[in-house]
């Protein structure tokens, strides 16, 4: 059996990742530029909602301390957080948003056909129901990419800053640490680094057709997944999701 | 040139062996983008399994003032509906 204590830790990293970007997406609810837009964004946000209640559910049951997912969502602070920082870093504007998504969807559907095979029968059976939303996802927000890359001279030239913005964020997605070696030993999770070359040739493709340039620098942030350090901009976040759980503990409707 | 996107017209298909019904309309900036916001606007609740747009302008439509020479003179014609039959009981509701 699989260490618990790094399963939790994995699934928590799962279980973040999509309930950090999901908040931030739902941010544009009501403020997309378009109403087409802005049903398509809160469709991903709720998606990404729904896969963190499947995520943090099974993370409350292994840990076995009757936490359950909203429990493990509006309780705990910033330095409990294990979602990647490209998750937690502001919308910007919608084409960095997208790119945001992008670059996020990518990883996140290698990532998910890579579980569909897991040792854990439960690990599978999430990953299953969430990489049919995540393909979505990824060819959504990839044409999105292509089509303001290959835009207007202003829509390129805010998605290749977006691409520079946010490229340092990339890097932690395949960072691996103890806990990484645990899942791949008991055939849990893939090793992050494996999931390079795949990515970087599904990114890679994406932003040739938006004719955007990727970054050659490969200095990257890091300290999200870990929990080591979150931006400044975790806690913000974190104040406007959970201040109705603070202010009135236990409330529901 | 304009800088709104163009309209299309929403056509969804409910269920297999029903045809596609025109359910509304929405802007996108080509058809593949159209296919996808229709399904994100009009399938939210599992409404479909085929969805077809059309851009606005394609659609050909009657003019409204025509009304009286289109549809009247087809008014006064009962004989043209099937009501003059006698159905035998064993056929039941058609």
């Amino acid at each position: 059996m699989a260490d618990q204590n790094a399963l939790f830790e994995f699934l928590l990293r799962m279980g973040d990742n999509s309930l950090i970007l999901g908040h931030r997406v739902s941010e544009w609810c009501g403020h997309a530029p378009v109403l087409e837009e802005d049903i398509a964004l809160a469709n991903t946000a709720l998606d990404l909602i729904g896969q963190t209640q499947m995520w943090l559910g099974l993370a409350g049951e292994v840990e076995g301390k009757g936490r359950t997912a909203d429990d493990l969502a509006f309780l705990r602070d910033a330095w409990d957080f294990r979602n990647l920082l490209l998750c937690e870093l502001p919308n910007g504007d919608f084409g960095r948003t997208l790119m945001r998504q992008f670059l996020y969807d990518a990883w996140s559907s290698i990532m998910l056909a890579r579980l569909i095979g897991s040792s854990d029968p439960r690990v599978a059976e999430i990953a299953a129901k969430a990489s049919k939303e995540v393909a979505y996802h990824v060819e959504r927000s990839g044409d999105t990419v292509v089509g303001l890359g290959d835009g207007t001279e202003e829509s390129h030239q805010r998605m290749q800053a977006a691409l520079d913005y946010l490229w340092p964020y990339v890097g932690e997605m395949f960072d691996g640490d103890a806990v990484d070696t645990a899942m791949v030993k008991a055939g849990i999770a893939p090793d992050p680094a494996s999931l390079r070359e795949e990515y970087d040739a599904l990114v890679g493709r994406v932003l040739t057709q938006a004719t955007l340039t990727n970054p050659t620098d490969t200095f990257h942030h890091k300290g999200g997944r870990t929990g080591y350090m979150h931006t400044e901009h975790l806690g913000h976040l974190l104040t406007s999701m959970q201040w109705l759980q603070r202010a009135y503990p236990g409330a529901t409707w | 040139m304009s800088k709104e996107w163009p309209l299309w017209e929403v056509f969804i298909r409910g269920q297999h062996g029903l045809s596609h019904r025109h359910v509304g309309s929405l802007h996108a900036p080509d058809a593949e983008m159209a296919i996808k916001n229709a399904r994100d606007v009009y399938t939210r609740r599992n409404e479909g399994v085929s969805i077809w747009v059309v851009e606005a302008v394609h659609i050909a439509a009657s003019s409204p003032e025509e009304k009286g020479p289109l549809y009247e003179p087809s008014n006064s014609k009962v004989y043209r509906h099937p009501t003059f039959f006698d159905i035998p009981e064993d056929v039941g509701h058609m």
